[in-house]
């Protein structure tokens, strides 16, 4: 690992007036990509700026028909709390497939989506139930935080605060993970709800995207038979030692059409 | 090399030492306070070899930095046992020859108590096989340490 300077933030405004004052600054969260990052020496920030003291941006609430997750809320706590479990199942599964067990304990959804990793599974529940990502600074809609591979639509001192997301009719995440790292080699997350009928997949492309041929069809007919002959184009997808883009494709269809399955029931 | 003194409570008592700030926990807790038995494996966030509670949560040590663990609660495997008496997951993996080289038994054995601590009602075979998804064991092929964890899950539960 390069040398950095390190500061525990007091508060959210601390944490944003930091980072604008140093030279090449990130926030670290959980750091359970970052730390990973730093020590294969990818990455060589002047300084890091904690955002563990900030207790305020750890919880869940349920108001609104909606349930509200703090940023710096832990993988571990949104899988096991009863009310995402009782509202909205599948975010609470797919909290639970995240990395390992350590990995959810210290891990956060805040981390996760800003961090964008193509392969991280937040980003598809983000745009599957069309949530909503509080900042410092303002409101962004789910469908345009997440703007390309590792990239996202915050500035350099902003910071994700919560994420809102819509209670869903019904929602399901079904996800082809990596068998060593289990990261998502494909993962597709349904929703019909108040946001509209909902496909969004992750792993497979360069960025979580909609999948807009899957959503027409289950507007006509939210069934499993409504996505299995929709095939994705493999033009722009991955392809990597563990799956080349043309199986990515494939997998697009078979895990839409498991959620599918899951989210009826 | 600027260095800052960081402070926590590891297995009871209140240590301190002056590190860098790229300093790792598991490096802390090895190289500066000797607890040697928290192991290095892959160092890739992988194997669970580095294992530790901090503040009563199995956390890999080789994945966070000494100073993001400033003031807070750290038991390591040396923590367990109360004086001769081995904590019961410690036993229960003598007991049912849960180890072989040993090398990954202390992330185990901390990242085993983790898995009752979550499943304090109930614990099947199925469910402490994909909890284990964090420790990799390259001797025993697990067998004996599910069996293990099963049995001290039944010790460590009313």
């Amino acid at each position: 690992m390069y040398d950095f300077n390190y500061k525990r933030a007091s508060s959210v405004d601390d944490a944003s007036s930091s980072m604008a004052s140093v030279d090449e600054g990130k926030f670290v969260a959980g750091g359970m990509t970052l730390l990973p990052t730093l020590k294969q020496r990818l990455a060589k920030p002047s300084d890091l700026i904690d955002l563990a003291d900030l207790d305020d941006l750890v919880g869940i609430t349920v108001a609104d028909s909606a349930v509200t997750i703090g940023a710096m809320t832990p993988h571990a706590t949104v899988n096991a709390s009863d009310e995402v479990k009782n509202e909205i199942p599948a975010l609470s599964k797919l909290a639970g497939l995240i990395g390992d067990p350590m990995v959810r304990n210290r891990g956060t959804i805040g981390g996760s989506i800003s961090n964008n990793d193509p392969a991280a599974d937040y980003p598809s529940a983000v745009v599957g139930l069309g949530a909503t990502v509080h900042t410092n600074k303002r409101e962004i809609a789910g469908d345009d935080f997440f703007t390309g591979m590792f990239e996202t639509a915050l500035e350099e001192d902003e910071l994700v605060t919560k994420v809102v997301f819509p209670i869903p009719e019904k929602a399901a995440y079904m996800k082809f993970p990596n068998p060593a790292s289990r990261y998502a080699v494909v993962g597709t997350f349904v929703s019909q709800g108040p946001q509209g009928i909902r496909v969004a997949v992750t792993g497979a492309g360069p960025c979580v995207f909609r999948q807009s041929d899957m959503e027409t069809a289950l507007a006509g007919n939210f069934a499993p038979e409504a996505v299995e002959n929709i095939k994705q184009d493999d033009e722009d997808l991955n392809s990597d030692i563990h799956a080349s883009a043309e199986y990515r494709a494939h997998l697009v269809t078979i895990m839409a059409k498991r959620a599918v399955a899951e989210a009826n029931g | 090399m600027t260095t800052t003194a960081v402070s926590m409570t590891v297995n009871g008592k209140q240590v301190s030492a002056d590190v860098e700030n790229r300093t790792l926990l598991v490096q802390y807790l090895r190289e500066n306070l000797g607890l040697t038995g928290t192991h290095v494996g892959c160092d890739t966030s992988q194997c669970g070899a580095c294992t530790v509670h901090i503040d009563g949560l199995p956390i890999k040590s080789c994945t966070i930095l000494a100073r993001q663990v400033e003031g807070e609660d750290v038991t390591t495997i040396e923590g367990l046992a109360d004086g001769d008496t081995l904590h019961p997951m410690q036993e229960a993996f003598r007991e049912n020859h849960a180890l072989q080289c040993g090398f990954c038994t202390p992330g185990m054995v901390m990242s085993a108590i983790g898995i009752v601590d979550r499943n304090v009602e109930s614990l099947d075979e199925k469910t402490v096989r994909h909890e284990l998804e964090g420790n990799f064991c390259r001797c025993t092929g697990y067998h004996n340490i599910v069996k293990a964890i099963l049995a001290a899950h039944k010790e460590m539960t009313p």
